[in-house]
């Protein structure tokens, strides 16, 4: 028998040693599909004189042959460079992704803290009053908040709170640190990840209430509270946590639609608009840097599985 | 206990995990007035000589002033030079440089400043977009195509600190409105030696227009400030400007309702009457030198060779049904190749049965599609390819219902991603009949006919009529304006007379401001202007 220690040391070993090859295949699908979509990020409505095009490509490298372009993009990335961008010229990827991830990153974690506090709360009382009134309502927010899209609520905030009420901005990011501006947008992209833990969390509470060795606790007496948290929760938590690894990686990298509704300079937006204008260079920094973050966040979620389940580990 | 733990560590993380690595907040000073402006999207350069479209040129005409620049009817007037001349053979320009102008950083800004910014512009390694806009100067081609590596050779010159001097090597009669383009705008050489490409940041950039730049968040807002160096600085109003790049005409319309904007970029077409009956005040429209057309590739059948169809096509579109029950922004029905705003002097050719009443163009066309071979048994068949965009598409459907009704054209609309579409016209490989919007870069028709040259890499129909090239090309050489003017609309006249494209409407743009701004024009080249705006206490 192998210790715990040891066992989760390899893990992480393995989980690293296994992103290397992943990563490579994200840098290279990327870099090829992008130069396999049609138009390119210099072709305008209207083409240019054939001079100016191709001072355009030399300037960007287009004009050299496609295995010259990937290993000179591999070779910039091993130096942590992600290139210029080609639609926002005076920045480079780097640039754009440091300033746009920490805003995606405080909406993103904000949002998820807000989902993690409230749908545990819903799905936890949902489980211990199973089938009654307020269960069914939880049942019912939980479907309501799965089955309207981001892009029906974030409008519908936006009209109540800030253009009939006017109590909050309608949209923007004000200079960066004004809270007012952060509320609407925290609430709805927090609001489907609060259907979805309150009703993994209401499942798995059901499910773990049952399990023999709470009716033990409960048998030897222990004051409902303590099976509670101290037993039942752990168990239950499990499912939210393998959620939460994936779901925290998508939420931070940057909402597409809560972006773009409320205009906010995260990287979510920036990746439509790069695809949108074949900015090679900023899909593929953006690509990469998620990929990057969800490896990451896979490698949190096995790590937490690690200390919250006592059978990992274990042979 | 644990998940409670765990949850209390990640909210008292969650602050420390952010503001670590969020910017320190900017100062922005900028006494007086503030102007809250959309724009529609985010600009691609604040650099005059890599910037390509009008996101960044509404931008750049606050913070630089080129040479002259352009007033609401997008005629010439002065801007760094209060004055010039145009020798007799039009081919040297002198501007005279209003004295004492001087940079955002207070250092003097003399004519060497323009003739390294224009030398600049034609700078292979720089790869600006719109270099061919000088290419009527001496050497200018030559320079761009890397044929001719000394930027010295360039036709531009400061005899004096005060005078800058070019030279065409060929007569251009639009080269003044053309010296308005934000891609001529002068840039402080200094500054790009010291910072390299990120000379444009918020602090690097100097600029001599009548703002400079104080915060640039890509994607969030660019905030500008009052040049108290701007020759005219005194007259200038608004102390700060704020731009938004709010891609969504309906979030901007929210966040103008909800008082967080003073102008908009646009209007949602889908709110116009809801705006008109409740704001209607506020609403404003301003012409577009824009032309929106249908053009037909002439290379393939079935419109190569059958000139009968393409006639038969455009009579039928109902263009006042189009602008006044669908479109109903103001835009008014097209039945030339160049706008009629924009190209102050210059009256558009027009279709020569634009004239006939509805009906009568239905029956003429009816007889046309029967001589070109279509029939009720034999109906014509095409695509319609068109920019994925609503409201294109509803025009689109309207338009392929008017073909059907009137003549039985059977049409499948096509939406493609832009950069397909435009790859697409490019190699009139799988075209058919194509959407189309050009607006001109330069109060001149040249900019819409130059399009249609047989040599033009825009020329998207594939349209190639010696004749043509032949009446452009006496144009260009002609320096009497009203002859060539002349010859300019017989050339326009010719292209609709072989029904190359079919024009359909002239878009104007609308756009709301609140009560409390006064001043605001946007000129037809899309060009906008906040010095020229006043806001008056609420």
């Amino acid at each position: 028998m192998i210790s715990r220690a040891d066992a989760m040391i390899s893990i992480v070993i393995k989980r690293v040693a296994g992103a290397i090859p992943t990563l490579f295949a994200i840098v290279t699908l990327t870099f090829l599909m992008m130069r396999l979509t049609p138009g390119g990020p210099f072709d305008r409505g209207h083409a240019v004189s054939p001079e100016v095009q191709a001072n355009l490509m030399r300037a960007y490298h287009l004009d050299e042959p496609l295995t010259a372009q990937y290993l000179r993009y591999l070779k910039d990335l091993a130096h942590g460079d992600f290139g210029p961008s080609f639609t926002n010229k005076d920045f480079t990827v780097t640039q754009l992704i440091r300033q746009g991830f920490p805003v995606s990153l405080q909406l993103g974690l904000s949002a998820m803290a807000l989902a993690l506090v409230i749908g545990l709360a819903l799905g936890t009382y949902g489980a211990l009053h199973r089938n009654r009134p307020s269960d069914h309502a939880v049942v019912a927010f939980s479907l309501v908040g799965t089955i309207v899209p981001n892009f029906v609520m974030a409008p519908l905030l936006t009209l109540l709170f800030g253009v009939t009420l006017r109590w909050l901005p309608a949209g923007g990011w004000g200079d960066g640190h004004q809270l007012s501006y952060k509320i609407l947008p925290v609430i709805a992209l927090a609001l489907p990840r609060i259907s979805s833990i309150a009703r993994l969390s209401r499942t798995s509470m059901i499910e773990a209430l049952q399990m023999p060795y709470i009716r033990t606790a409960r048998a030897k007496g222990l004051p409902r509270r303590l099976i509670l948290l101290r037993h039942a929760s752990r168990a239950a938590i499990l499912p939210v946590v393998s959620y939460l690894g994936p779901a925290t990686a998508g939420i931070i990298t940057g909402s597409i639609i809560i972006e773009q509704v409320f205009s906010i300079p995260g990287i979510g937006r920036y990746f439509v608009d790069a695809a949108i204008n074949r900015d090679y260079t900023l899909v593929s920094g953006v690509v990469v840097f998620y990929g990057t973050i969800i490896v990451i966040f896979n490698l949190i979620v096995d790590i937490l599985y690690g200390v919250l389940d006592p059978r990992v580990g274990k042979r | 206990m644990l998940f409670r733990r765990i949850l209390a560590a990640a909210i008292l993380l969650l602050p420390v995990l952010t503001a670590g690595v969020l910017p320190a907040a900017p100062a922005s000073a900028g006494e007086g007035p503030v102007l809250r402006r959309g724009n529609a999207a985010e600009p691609e350069s604040l650099d005059p000589a890599r910037a390509d479209t009008m996101n960044a040129g509404r931008v750049l005409s606050d913070l630089f002033e080129g040479l002259v620049t352009l007033d609401p009817q997008n005629r010439p007037r002065p801007g760094a030079a209060d004055h010039w001349t145009v020798s007799g053979d039009g081919l040297t320009y002198t501007f005279f440089l209003r004295a004492g102008l001087r940079w955002s950083d207070g250092s003097p800004l003399t004519a060497e400043d323009f003739v390294y910014s224009f030398r600049r512009a034609v700078d292979p390694a720089v790869a600006s977009t719109y270099a061919y806009l000088l290419f009527p100067i001496v050497n200018a081609p030559d320079i761009v195509a890397g044929k001719n590596r000394d930027l010295s050779r360039l036709g531009v010159d400061a005899p004096d600190p005060q005078t800058v001097r070019i030279r065409l090597s060929r007569p251009t009669p639009y080269m003044l409105a053309a010296m308005a383009h934000s891609n001529l705008l002068p840039v402080k050489r200094a500054n790009i030696e010291k910072f390299g490409s990120s000379f444009t940041q918020p602090g690097n950039l100097v600029s001599n227009g009548a703002f400079t730049l104080a915060e640039w968040t890509p994607q969030a807002r660019i905030v500008l400030v009052r040049n108290p160096n701007y020759w005219d600085a005194a007259n200038v109003h608004v102390g700060q400007v704020i731009i938004y790049p709010i891609a969504s005409p309906n979030e901007e319309f929210n966040r103008y309702r909800a008082g967080e904007l003073d102008i908009t970029y646009t209007v949602p077409n889908a709110q116009l009457d809801q705006i008109r009956k409740t704001m209607a005040d506020e609403l404003h429209q301003s012409p577009q030198f824009e032309l929106t057309f249908i053009g037909f590739n002439l290379t393939k059948p079935p419109f190569a060779g059958n000139p009968k169809l393409r006639q038969a096509l455009s009579m039928v579109i109902d263009r006042e049904a189009l602008t006044g029950k669908l479109i109903r922004d103001g835009s008014p029905p097209a039945y030339s190749a160049v706008p009629p705003s924009g190209a102050p002097d210059y009256t558009p050719a027009r279709i020569s049965w634009s004239s006939l009443p509805m009906a009568e163009r239905i029956a003429r066309a009816k007889a046309l599609y029967a001589e070109a071979g279509y029939g009720p048994d034999h109906p014509l068949t095409v695509e319609f390819r068109l920019q994925t965009d609503e409201d294109a598409r509803k025009v689109a459907i309207a338009i392929a219902s008017m073909w059907q009704t009137a003549l039985g054209v059977k049409t499948s609309i096509l939406n493609e991603d832009f950069k397909v579409l435009v790859e697409h016209r490019h190699e009139k490989q799988v075209t058919q009949a194509f959407y189309d919007a050009w607006v001109g870069d330069y109060p001149d028709p040249v900019t819409f006919l130059d399009l249609f040259t047989g040599s033009a890499g825009e020329n998207d129909p594939g349209y190639s009529n010696p004749a043509y090239d032949a009446l452009i090309a006496e144009a260009a050489s002609t320096v009497d304006p009203a002859a060539r003017r002349e010859l300019l609309r017989k050339a326009e006249g010719l292209l609709l007379e072989d029904n190359a494209i079919a024009p359909t409407y002239n878009r104007v743009e609308l756009y709301l401001a609140k009560p409390y701004v006064k001043g605001y024009s946007p000129n037809p080249c899309g060009y906008t202007f906040s010095k020229d705006v006043t806001v008056l206490p609420q």
